[in-house]
């Protein structure tokens, strides 16, 4: 990017850190953002600080992607409302919203290539769409018309996953499957703070680091495991449990997307040269509740939400376009241009899905017949054949 | 046709899915150098290298997790649980993952994991390594179940395992590792179907059904009844999941008794189903309701005791005679008329 704007940073080289002493322990509660150690290239008053490592990964990144980036993040946030807004319409079920994490997502996910392969939870929707997954395919499960909305292959990255954590295991081994392969694509694993006490998520560290392993942990610590804090999971900063794998680390400010870009091209360069699994931590919040069946009012603090929504992502990166000139009214009104079409574009196909078909509930079982399930089916479908011969009046 | 042990059988599989596949590759703990507890993957690491035969750490759920990310790669990934009673932390993602991924993914992703599980009772071992945990399995739907009972099903049901496109749980009676059989290598995996129960001694009285470690006793079963002048057919089901329910019930037909043993535990246990899923289908047939020879509703018990909880012929020999309204264990010796006992 251009340097105008720039300031010294803090003085921290922040970065990986595979040597840090454990540090203090803090007492339970919500951790904050803003240890020395947080890689931050924007801060959230949308100063550009300068930074002795990680300026060089994102030297590319002049005003016009910048404004890419920003426009990325409208949009998902955009996605997001527009989500929320079906389900309370009572168009979808659930909708998990992702509100506050969109640097972390976009950040990351813009750094990714087309053949690396994404495993995620069910918040990553910004990371989808930077994988370029059809709109509608995002909606299809909580509108409950499917248990996935994509093919994986199609976008390289799997479909959301529930169970917390238990993606972590599948990125490590797609990504010794990568080795094998003798390719240098990498796999990426998104998860949050919670799924960090899982044991899924310390074996796939264990594997990762025994068969270095091509995969990237991309932790967003959001704070809160549904009404869960943080400091319920974790006594040290996250990223520092890495280190004690063999997995070097970095914390990273997740509100801002020039570090979170920085940090995951870092992560995958080592990856790719064959330099192993890469833990990251960024340090972001949740600003909505879990889903929309949660209420965050009866576990948070609106002091804290309050203290967050003033490092907002998307705010910091308005005020540094602005401050570079970047932010004309011809430029904001493209990406509002952009966001409604593509909120158009998600309702109409959220409302527009085809039902499912009721034989559809036996498809995909197995790859291969199966006598219980067809004789099943078969009952089945006779059973509803029946209401079409059963007569329309008088007693049964 | 050559003879080899169980053991043998299976590793000849083996080779020859890794010979035929280069995707089929080997997790498992120990399974390298060492050729696993049973050294059913003896060599193979020597010969096919430390990428195809993985040592892994010590942890069922990444074993199995990993697994699951090699299956995405488009690798066909046998993975060795060590004993039957760590397969259990490697449950969630048998079950939420292994089994669910092509339904979750609307057939996009193929899970084609063969889980192999040295299985039952039988050889004095401590806790935890005698267990029969099939029935989960069976109850979990997008898995496949077999239990190989001999050398030549050993050996063809690997490769159909593995050449599966659905995950399948193979589980091996490690008390009959050591038993010799003919082996005819020159078979065609895709000639036959792993999912066909096989007829194991023909019978015209009682139809006992059964599977794994306890075909070679159920058979022993027949051959002594023979002497009391009781015809037994003897079916072993290969496949638990999903069971070949027409070959019992036409047995069940021809018998109009039936009589299903295994190791596990009874409550919940496949024998339930089978006894209830072939009521359904023959009630009209049967003479006597189905009896169940099984495993206790306990733990499995330290080794001095296990051969009170293991079924063994006198006890199927009960339950046959219980079928036939013999004199048997709760109809009381003293009632050579066969009127039923208040356990009836």
């Amino acid at each position: 990017m251009a340097q105008d704007g720039t300031r010294p940073g803090p003085g921290s080289t922040g970065g990986i850190d595979d040597a840090a002493p454990a540090g203090g322990t803090v007492l339970p509660g919500p951790a904050h953002a803003g240890a020395d150690d947080l890689v931050q290239l924007i801060d959230h008053l949308g100063v550009r600080h300068a930074h002795a490592r990680y300026d060089a990964l994102v030297a590319d990144v002049d005003g016009a992607a910048l404004q890419k980036l920003y426009e990325d993040m409208v949009v998902v946030r955009r996605i997001d409302a527009e989500a929320t807004a079906l389900q309370r319409q009572g168009e979808l079920a659930l909708w998990p919203p992702l509100l506050g994490q969109e640097a972390a997502q976009i950040g990351s996910g813009r750094a990714l290539r087309a053949d690396d392969f994404v495993f995620s939870s069910y918040r990553e929707n910004a990371v989808a769409y930077c994988r370029g997954v059809d709109l509608a395919d995002i909606l299809r499960v909580w509108r409950g018309n499917a248990s996935s909305g994509w093919d994986p292959y199609t976008i390289n990255m799997a479909t959301p996953q529930v169970i917390i954590g238990a993606q972590t295991l599948h990125a490590t081994g797609y990504a010794m499957g990568i080795v094998n392969d003798g390719a240098d694509s990498v796999a990426v694993a998104y998860f949050g703070d919670g799924a960090t006490s899982q044991g899924d998520v310390n074996e796939a560290m264990v594997f990762a680091a025994s068969y270095q392993a091509p995969v990237i942990f991309f932790c967003q610590n959001n704070h809160w495991a549904i009404s869960e804090p943080v400091g319920l999971q974790a006594h040290v900063p996250i990223a520092r449990r890495a280190p004690g794998f063999g997995i070097p680390s970095v914390r990273v400010d997740g509100n801002d997307v020039l570090a979170c870009l920085a940090v995951t091209r870092e992560a995958l360069a080592r990856a790719r040269s064959g330099g192993g699994p890469t833990f990251v931590e960024a340090v972001t919040y949740r600003m909505g509740p879990h889903t929309t069946a949660d209420d965050p009012t009866r576990y948070r603090d609106a002091n804290e939400l309050e203290d967050w929504a003033a490092r907002d992502p998307l705010a910091r990166l308005a005020t540094l376009l602005d401050s570079l000139g970047l932010l004309e009214a011809g430029y904001t009104d493209s990406v509002k241009a952009k966001a409604d079409a593509v909120a158009a574009e998600l309702r109409e196909g959220c409302l527009s899905m085809p039902e499912p078909a009721p034989s559809d509930v036996f498809r995909h079982v197995y790859s291969t017949p199966n006598s219980w399930l067809d004789r099943q089916q078969d009952h089945y479908e006779r059973y509803l054949a029946s209401f079409a011969q059963a007569p329309q009046e008088g007693p049964r | 046709m050559s003879t080899m042990t169980f053991g043998r059988a299976i590793t000849a599989g083996l080779r020859r899915a890794m010979d035929d596949d280069p995707k089929v590759i080997l997790m498992g703990e120990d399974i390298g150098k060492l050729g696993g507890v049973f050294r059913i993957t003896d060599g193979l690491q020597k010969d096919f290298g430390p990428h195809r035969v993985m040592d892994s750490p010590l942890a069922e759920a990444g074993i199995m997790g990993t697994a699951v990310g090699m299956a995405y790669r488009g690798y066909r990934p046998v993975v060795e649980i060590q004993f039957d009673g760590f397969i259990y932390p490697a449950f969630d993602q048998i079950v939420c993952q292994v089994a669910k991924l092509h339904y979750r993914t609307q057939g996009a992703v193929k899970m084609p994991i063969t889980i192999r599980v040295p299985f039952g009772g039988g050889i004095g071992s401590p806790e935890h390594h005698s267990e029969s945990p099939e029935a989960y399995f069976t109850h979990t739907s997008g898995l496949r179940v077999v239990s190989v009972s001999n050398p030549q099903d050993a050996y063809t049901m690997i490769q159909q395992a593995i050449a599966s496109d659905d995950p399948v749980l193979y589980f091996e009676p490690k008390r009959r590792y050591h038993v010799k059989g003919e082996v005819d290598e020159g078979v065609d995996p895709a000639s036959s179907d792993m999912g066909a129960a096989r007829v194991v001694a023909r019978g015209t009285d009682v139809t006992l059904v059964t599977y794994g470690p306890l075909v070679p006793t159920a058979r022993d079963a027949a051959v002594a009844a023979s002497d009391d002048g009781i015809s037994i057919e003897v079916i072993d089901l290969r496949s638990l999941a999903p069971i070949d329910f027409a070959t019992v019930e036409a047995s069940v037909r021809k018998t109009g008794r039936l009589v299903v043993t295994h190791e596990a535990a009874q409550s919940g246990g496949l024998g339930a189903e089978i006894a209830a899923s072939i009521t359904e289908r023959c009630f009209d047939y049967l003479e006597h309701a189905p009896v169940r020879v099984t495993g206790f509703d306990i733990p499995y018990p330290y080794s001095k005791l296990e051969f009170h909880h293991l079924p063994d012929l006198d006890r199927i020999l009960d339950g046959v005679d219980r079928a036939l309204r013999r004199p048997n264990s709760l109809s009381g010796l003293d009632r050579p008329d066969g009127s039923q006992g208040a356990g009836q």
